[in-house]
């Protein structure tokens, strides 16, 4: 609806920019993002104003405001994966997808919040610090809340965003952007979405360029998309999809974008519900809006059919090994020679090495390079690193054979419960919430299916819930025509801040899911 | 005592770009200035296979007679330096991209040229990777300056099996291969400009018994220190075995000043390099003629057969026709190929010259060659060009001149000066006396003057016939044709 406000001249680019420079600003406390990128924003406004003025913008995307996860390349502007390794870091070129939203007007509005190198479940184990969600402030949340007193309780009642791009998930959660790029690697979009009550996209592996997002674990890492609505994750994902040269694990094919038609006749889907995602520590609030949906589909009239994906309990072990090893690997080029921090030490290179990988990277991060170089020595080897291979074959053969049975689409929990407050989260380590917190959305990753969460409904505390259905390789537009039909059922509402009040938004206000297409 | 001796030879693949990256191939560029983002290691960036360093290697399998694999593999080998800048090199350690070739090469006997044995060296494999950038150790002021110009650039690793048995042998074998990298073009292969290394492992052991302990003798570039390398490390075992010390396995560096081999101070114990497949890079699928989909052209993909079709001539090939087309003997055809331009010098003079190319030949590798070693010069520096020799050898087969008199007139045109040989004939009044007539006289003196010589002749000696012959040619200050000399002096001596 923005895209049309703004061809109509309802509202202009810059407005729309200031709009929402201004509510980043008011709502600085959630520590959204990392990096405001204020003046080149303005100037893509103006860039984008121009355009419209002459009638011609560039598409849909012209002009809106949207923000990127601090784990992607943008030239020019400071990258730093939430690590103390790359503060001050600039990087010299543009990830593909940035550069593809740019080339489409869009307005960058900066660089979100994440856990150091991506690398977590809750977006607090960032050199920044963490990210609140958005939702803590709502008015859904306090009637729910019991509070005590009213601003201490506040301040430390706040929940989590969940993560690793719990950043991206905020920005548009809190309306300070329309979309925003995510990373996801184990659910790392998928999870802080179903927490903020944002739809979160995991395309297919391959589908979209990796080239320019620095990697956690490059076989199972994808650019993610963060919008209100589903259809705008079409739009995005539309415009940044397709082979790219400079990434050679992208496909072939030619990719089409699509719009997603407005289903209503559902009966001739098949709905699969893998019995296995009935993990231990679901609540049963999640377990009975699981049910409840299945159940949308079925008074519609689908077809809805337990399924059984026997590998699952395993993919939590063998994605810690798969994700150490080339965690190791990955961040073996940060040793301060060529870019980064660089310690002071300089009695030897070996040294210097070691300390300014000690002094650049989180406990977090160095726990795992430390796990992935034992998994990849000559003597385990074999044990570990083939043997989760070939667990990761049979989980994504799993899948295969669902699809083959006639299922289209799988319909699972998102997460395990509503969003933590964050002094509960921290009383756990990293590696305790990933393992935990992973397990419903990791498989996708292991098998490199599309997974799209979709904001479902609110928690007794007030929080938002989201579902996930995973669909078949390379189908995206399947998958989200199904998530988008379930979006209209299911009505979500829409976030109360006070914030988003103050600004005046004529824009939103005419609009129950202020969506931009 | 049985040494064996295996090579692992690193070849810079001729490309305009680097393996993996799109920045430039040069050699001593400015610091620093062939370096792309995905060289730097920067974050995000991604590894694009470049296809002319796939057809490179492809073949040089195929002329080392490789299997060449149809779907290979990319593989992460740990380590850290600081000419690495990822923390690993990109290579091929579990299916590399050629296996299972041979290399055959000669070596003379004895030092004679006339005896020539072929050998053959079994090829274990070929397999694609990166090359490091270079780190300068700068002691005096405690730093090191990293260079990474040569970071990425494509190399083929070329493993020989521990089939030969001394210096000589792998010498010959680097220096066949190195023929055939440049006839093919894969690889300029130049030793002192880093284009080709070698990695030389040697052990000893009794025959009978199992293989000893073996060394490494690292990054050896030039033949020369390659043979005396390995023959003072071969030395060198021998007698620790014989004190009774044992070998360690580890890494040595040749010291070109001193001689020797020398322990390695950097590569200290073993090395685990964590192995993991390259998970940007997909598996390198090569297609035949067999095995090409229908609708794909030979430009899309990599077609085995379509390279193979389309090899030069290999180094044994060129040497059989030359001596087929020449008649030379196969000793020559191995010193013509052995040095840069000497072929085609060669062919030129045979072009231009009535002489036969089995006496042009000698011309070519006693005279020439032997100038121009003993002035260190290549044959592109030759200050006597293919038609100047060719000019002087028309002369020579027209009996204007005579073979010593050629000599002399080669030194003069080796100064350079610009002279036709035919100038310098005349200059030094080096033309054969064409006068029979004053031959006869000039004979007819040293007859007179050397009686006993003539009494020898007579009785039977005809040896001393050469003397005489030797005398004309003095008087003649070399002026006279000797077959001619001899005629007129035994029709003298037979009156």
């Amino acid at each position: 609806q923005v895209s049309v406000a703004l061809k109509e001249g309802q509202v202009t680019p810059t407005q729309l920019c200031q709009r929402c420079l201004a509510l980043i600003r008011s709502t600085k406390f959630l520590n959204a993002y990392i990096t405001v990128a204020e003046e080149t924003a303005l100037k893509q406004a103006e860039e984008s104003e121009k355009r419209y003025r002459r009638g011609q913008p560039l598409g849909v995307l012209d002009g809106i405001p949207v923000s990127v996860k601090d784990n992607f390349n943008t030239a020019g502007i400071e990258t730093t994966c939430a690590s103390n390794m790359l503060k001050g870091y600039i990087s010299p070129y543009n990830a593909t997808v940035v550069q593809k939203l740019l080339d489409q007007g869009a307005v960058l509005l900066g660089k979100t919040n994440l856990d150091e190198f991506a690398m977590g479940s809750g977006s607090t184990d960032g050199v920044f610090g963490p990210v609140r969600n958005p939702w803590s402030y709502s008015r859904q949340y306090k009637e729910k809340s019991v509070s005590k007193s009213h601003s201490e309780d506040e301040e430390s009642n706040w929940v989590i965003t969940g993560g690793s791009s719990g950043g991206s998930a905020a920005a548009v959660s809190s309306f300070t952007c329309f979309a925003a790029l995510g990373s996801d690697t184990g659910g790392s979009t998928r999870n802080p979405a179903a927490h903020c009550g944002v739809v979160g996209l995991k395309p297919t592996y391959g589908l979209i360029s990796r080239h320019g997002l620095i990697p956690l674990v490059n076989s199972m890492d994808v650019p993610g998309i963060l919008t209100r609505c589903v259809d705008d994750a079409a739009v995005v994902l539309g415009s940044i999809a397709g082979h790219d040269p400079k990434d050679s694990t992208t496909i072939q094919d030619n990719f089409m974008p699509f719009e997603l038609p407005d289903l209503t006749d559902v009966s001739k889907l098949s709905i699969g519900i893998p019995k296995e995602y009935h993990a231990p520590g679901l609540s049963s609030e999640i377990l009975a809006l699981w049910s409840k949906a299945a159940d949308l589909f079925k008074d519609a009239g689908a077809k809805v059919i337990e399924v059984s994906l026997p590998h699952t309990r395993y993919s939590i072990v063998c994605y810690h090994v798969l994700c150490t090893a080339e965690v190791a690997s990955n961040m073996a080029r940060f040793d301060g020679l060529e870019y980064g921090h660089r310690s002071d030490m300089n009695e030897s290179t070996e040294s210097m090495y070691a300390a300014t990988r000690r002094e650049g990277f989180n406990d977090v991060v160095r726990g795992r390079i430390l796990s992935g170089n034992y998994f990849l020595l000559k003597q385990n080897y074999e044990n570990y690193f083939i043997k989760a291979q070939k667990v990761r074959r049979l989980i994504a053969n799993d899948f295969v054979k669902v699809f083959r049975s006639g299922v289209d689409i799988l319909l699972t929990p998102t997460t395990l419960s509503d969003a933590v407050p964050y002094m509960e989260f921290i009383k756990e380590d990293n590696r305790t919430r990933s393992t935990q917190d992973d397990i419903l959305t990791q498989a996708a990753n292991m098998a490199g299916l599309p997974a799209v969460s979709v904001p479902t409904a609110l928690s007794e505390k007030g929080l938002p819930v989201g579902l996930q259905f995973i669909g078949r390789s390379f189908q995206e537009k399947q998958l989200l025509t199904i998530a988008k039909w379930f979006e209209k059922q299911v009505k979500f509402p829409m976030i109360q801040l006070e914030e988003v009040k103050r600004l005046d938004h004529g824009v939103f206000q005419h609009q129950k899911s202020a969506s931009f297409s | 005592w049985v040494p064996v001796v295996g090579l692992e030879i690193h070849a810079q693949i001729s490309s305009n770009s680097k393996l993996f990256s799109g920045s430039q191939v040069q050699f001593a560029a400015p610091p620093n200035s062939l370096v792309s983002f995905f060289d730097a290691s920067l974050p995000g960036t991604l590894p694009v296979l470049n296809r002319r360093c796939v057809e490179a290697a492809v073949m040089t399998g195929l002329a080392l007679n490789c299997r060449i694999n149809k779907k290979s593999l990319f593989d992460r080998k740990h380590y850290f330096y600081a000419d690495l800048p990822a923390g690993y090199q990109i290579t091929q350690q579990r299916v590399p991209i050629a296996v299972n070739g041979s290399l055959s090469y000669s070596l003379c006997i004895d030092n004679k040229m006339s005896q020539m044995v072929t050998k053959t060296v079994r090829i274990k494999q070929i397999q694609l990777e990166q090359d490091s950038g270079k780190s300068l150790h700068d002691d005096i002021r405690s730093q090191t300056l990293v260079d990474l110009n040569r970071a990425g650039v494509g190399l083929m690793e070329v493993v020989m099996e521990p089939d030969m048995c001394c210096g000589e042998e792998a010498a010959a074998a680097v220096r066949e291969l190195q023929l055939i990298l440049q006839a093919l073009g894969s690889s300029q292969a130049v030793m002192a400009e880093g284009q080709l290394r070698v990695d030389a492992n040697v052990s000893v052991h009794h025959p009978g018994e199992p293989y000893g302990v073996r060394t490494e003798v690292k990054n050896i570039n030039s033949l020369r220190f390659l043979a005396k390398a390995v023959d003072y490390e071969i030395q060198r075992q021998i007698e620790e075995l014989e004190n009774g010390g044992t070998i360690l396995n580890e890494t040595r560096a040749f010291d070109s000043k001193l001689g020797c081999t020398v322990p390695m101070r950097d590569k200290e114990g073993k090395q685990d390099y964590r192995f993991m497949p390259e998970p940007n890079l997909p598996p390198l699928i090569l297609y035949d003629a067999k095995s090409l989909p229908a609708n794909m052209s030979h430009q899309q993909v990599v077609n085995i057969d379509w390279i193979h079709e389309r090899l030069p001539d290999l180094p044994s090939v060129k040497r059989a026709k030359l001596v087929e087309q020449y008649g030379i003997l196969p000793e020559h055809s191995f010193t013509l190929l052995n040095e840069d331009g000497l072929t085609e010098f060669f062919e030129n003079v045979v072009k231009q010259t009535q002489m036969k190319p089995r006496k042009v030949i000698g011309w070519i590798l006693n005279d020439l060659l032997s100038y121009l070693k003993q002035h260190s010069l290549t044959v592109k520096e030759s200050p006597v060009s293919s038609f100047l020799l060719a000019d002087l050898l028309n002369l020579l087969e027209k009996k204007e001149i005579s073979a010593a008199a050629a000599k002399q007139v080669l030194a003069e045109l080796w100064k350079g000066e610009g002279k036709t040989p035919l100038e310098i004939v005349k200059e030094k009044k080096l033309e054969l006396i064409q006068d029979q007539k004053e031959l006869e006289q000039i004979c007819q003196v040293v007859i007179d003057g050397h009686e006993n010589e003539v009494m020898a002749i007579k009785a039977g000696n005809r040896k001393v016939l050469n003397k005489l012959i030797g005398l004309v040619q003095r008087e003649t200050h070399g002026r006279s044709n000797p077959v001619l000399v001899k005629q007129l002096l035994e029709k003298k001596l037979s009156e």
